[in-house]
């Protein structure tokens, strides 16, 4: 007879078959004997974050920077609960997670026992699947079939319920089985006729564009790198979302720069004037599209996505191709080569015309801001880290909120896996636990959290987390102590009532961090920000930065709610600003 | 200017009634996946009907009936498609000629004889069958079309109906293929 294991063991066991070096978790009582098992594993190390949501964003950090999934173990009720949030987060923006959660013993449940909850109820609609383990037997077949679904397919997060009882009952191991199919769930479902199809739309456009998104990302490092192959192959200008940042060069002149509510002019407007659009890994949200009715409105839509249900969902498009990014651009351009090998040079009169226009849309220098002697400009202080931090290879995270728009606008990618952002969810606390996660992948890269003041609040626990495992990030904080997007957009649309956007009574962010253990640094004027910053490059222990910067500065180029493209608002430089007077802060 | 972060609504296109069969892994909670999905995503139920059919095998078929744009329509069938439980998810439009629709109801009629016998006659044409049979009462089954069940049941009001009970709509093509 083979070797009986516990429920418990059985989870060690199916983390080591699935390669896990790290969990993000917490413990609890519904969780007690897996974390009594813990010590049996040593290949695996557990990372003991100080609130549950942390270790989801945590284990999102690991995940995005790495490409692995990150695995999370949180006990019943509060535990579980608290993770929803990251579950949320990570089931918008297509990360793969494996959240594994205590609940209370199965003769318990459904009678209100202590700590517990419905958390496969509650998770459904926030996880790509999840499980109640009702028979032991079932274990390690339904935790080897989560990390199956988390991972495959588009990537998501995925949950896994165990009673404490099963924990404790025993059963025999069984390994993985290599599953060639999903339950009939495609991947990969184009054909050579789609790539043919979008080689002649390609030949036939004058003004095409690349319009690219987390799903170059997400189909791993190949994936960027054909992509810059196939900008190359065909001289079109490219333009990405929020979350494809990093996979193709942000300092490249194709690159338009990121595109959307808080786009470039040019990235908005060559969307909106484009004659084809090749949409690869995106998802036509609505901060890319705005105006929906009046999207692009004479463009040739070509959508490049794994999953099927992503087209035509918010936008109707003439070609899509179902299909893994990479081998989907992997086959584009065997066939360019093959039919067309000399595309670029033969399409470059064609699109010559096209590259004017985008040209002369690019001087009206959109990103620009009024600098300051005075007071540190937040974009100022994101080109100077840029500028400070581009020779090595550094990870960024943010929070959310003007100073994420102004690290996106102004922060030059130029390797995937590098920006770690909360995009779909839009989840203020997102940066500093994610900085954990990535610092824990990757310990010995720099890792910079560029937050808000008002987010970081929200997950500041977690720097007791980075002093326990010595986690060097560096939490850089573009003080404005208001919620800046929530002012700006009070500014613009609520007659600049600014109504409970103001902190009024912030920590001190140095002291703060001397309390936890690291160190606290400060720049006031724009003169010593350089120092500062290379002050916090040179500290190998975790930094809060606390970056005091203009209070009013708004976030632009910007494209109002309800606009289309080519009806952006830009800058301080275009229109003229009203500045809120000093009584308005605290009151109103 | 819209005081919302969010866009304006866009054109609504022309709503159609679908007829919407899945196939689905009889286990706990998949009635509550594929239910979720509709309400969170804001789509229709008119009518539902969900039973095991294949016990060997554990599949269970739910039939739901909803109204949506094309758009909708085929969201609804791609984001089904996407449950790990769902096998495989097949629509029909309510105009098909070539899909038979059937609901069944029950009558509770309640009165003197002559009010009961003129009631179960009206029932006639729906393949009515009396089910049980007292003194003072009828239970009547009756199978037949959604519409013809609404117009039934408001016009034996007045012959002693008191009490309704129905199923959602199950629907099956006719002839002998079958949906793959």
């Amino acid at each position: 007879m083979s070797k009986l294991s516990t429920g418990a063991e059985i989870v060690f066991k199916c983390l080591e078959d699935q390669n896990v070096e790290f969990i993000f978790g917490y413990p609890g009582g519904a969780v007690l004997p897996i974390y009594d098992e813990l010590k049996n594993h040593s290949s695996i190390k557990h990372i003991l974050v100080r609130h549950e949501q942390g270790a989801g964003h945590a284990a999102e950090g690991y995940a995005r920077s790495s490409g692995k999934p990150g695995v999370v173990l949180v006990t019943s009720g509060p535990g579980a609960t608290n993770v929803v949030t990251a579950l949320t987060d990570a089931y918008m923006d297509s990360i793969p997670l494996v959240c594994i959660s205590g609940q209370v013993p199965t003769h318990l449940i459904g009678t209100d026992a202590f700590q517990e909850c419905d958390t496969t109820g509650i998770t459904r609609p926030c996880t790509k699947h999840n499980w109640l383990v009702k028979d032991i037997k079932d274990l390690s077949k339904i935790i080897h079939k989560a990390f199956e679904v988390a991972t495959t397919g588009r990537p998501g997060p995925v949950l896994v319920d165990i009673p404490k009882d099963i924990q404790f009952q025993k059963t025999t191991y069984s390994k993985p089985k290599k599953e060639k199919k999903l339950n009939g769930k495609r991947h990969n479902s184009f054909n050579q006729k789609d790539i043919d199809e979008l080689i002649k739309l390609m030949s036939k456009a004058n003004k095409p564009i690349f319009y690219t998104g987390g799903g170059v990302i997400n189909s791993g490092p190949k994936a960027s790198a054909l992509l810059r192959e196939l900008v190359d192959a065909t001289g079109f200008p490219i333009t990405s979302t929020l979350q494809g940042l990093g996979s193709f060069p942000g300092d490249d002149n194709s690159f338009l720069g990121m595109l959307g509510m808080h786009g470039t002019y040019e990235a908005n407007n060559a969307m909106h004037d484009c004659d084809l659009m090749i949409n690869i890994g995106a998802r036509f949200d609505d901060r890319i599209t705005g105006k929906i009715d009046e999207f692009s409105p004479k463009s040739k839509k070509v959508h490049i996505d794994i999953d099927p249900s992503s087209i035509n969902k918010n936008v109707k498009v003439e070609l899509p191709i179902i299909g893994d990014v990479q081998d989907v651009i992997s086959s584009t351009l065997k066939t360019i080569k093959k039919v067309k090998p000399n595309f670029a040079n033969s399409n470059k009169q064609k699109i010559s015309k096209w590259w004017e226009q985008i040209q002369k849309w690019r001087e009206k220098k959109s990103l620009d801001f009024v600098n300051s002697t005075e007071t540190i400009k937040p974009q100022y202080a994101v080109q100077r880290l840029y500028e400070l931090t581009k020779s090595k290879d550094t990870y960024i995270t943010t929070e959310v909120g003007q100073h994420q728009m102004w690290a996106a606008q102004h922060y030059k990618f130029d390797k995937p896996n590098r920006w770690m952002t909360s995009g779909g969810l839009g989840t203020m606390g997102y940066g500093l636990p994610a900085a954990v996660g990535v610092q824990i992948a990757h310990p010995k890269k720099l890792v910079i959290d560029i937050a808000g003041e008002a987010s970081v609040l929200m997950t500041m626990q977690e720097m007791s987390t980075a002093v326990q495992y010595n986690l060097p990030i560096k939490i850089f904080i573009l003080n404005n102590e208001y919620m800046g997007m929530v002012r700006q957009w009070q500014e613009l649309l609520h007659d600049k009532n600014y109504s409970e956007s103001y902190t009024a009574a912030l920590p001190d962010f140095v002291k703060l961090a001397e309390a936890y253990g690291c160190v606290g640094i400060r720049a006031t004027n724009p003169s010593e920000l350089d120092d500062k910053i290379i002050e916090m490059l040179n500290t190998d222990r975790p930094v809060i930065f606390d970056c005091l910067v203009d209070k009013q500065e708004n976030c632009f180029p910007m494209i109002p709610s309800g606009k289309p493209h080519n009806q952006m608002l830009l800058g301080p430089k275009d229109q003229e600003q009203n500045k809120i007077t000093g009584k308005g802060k605290t009151l109103v | 200017m819209s005081k919302s972060a969010y866009s304006t609504p866009g054109k609504k296109g022309k709503f159609d009634k679908h007829i919407i069969v899945v196939w689905v892994d009889n286990e706990a909670g998949v009635l509550a996946r594929v239910v979720g999905l509709f309400s969170g995503r804001g789509y229709n139920i008119e009518s539902l009907a969900v039973a095991e059919v294949d016990a060997k095998l554990n599949i269970s078929r739910i039939t739901i009936v909803t109204t949506g744009t094309p758009q909708v329509i085929q969201q609804i069938k791609l984001q089904l498609r996407k449950l790990v439980p769902v096998h495989k998810v097949a629509d029909f439009k309510r105009e098909d000629k070539n899909v038979i629709f059937k609901e069944m109801a029950l009558f509770k009629l309640v009165g003197n004889i002559s009010k009961r016998k003129k009631a179960f006659n009206a029932c006639k044409k729906y393949n009515a069958v009396i089910l049980d049979k007292t003194n003072k009462s009828y239970v009547v089954q009756v199978t037949a079309l959604r519409r013809e069940i609404d117009v039934m049941s408001k016009n034996l009001k007045k012959l002693g109906l008191v009490s309704v009970s129905r199923t959602g709509a199950v629907a099956m093509t006719r002839g002998a293929e079958t949906f793959k």
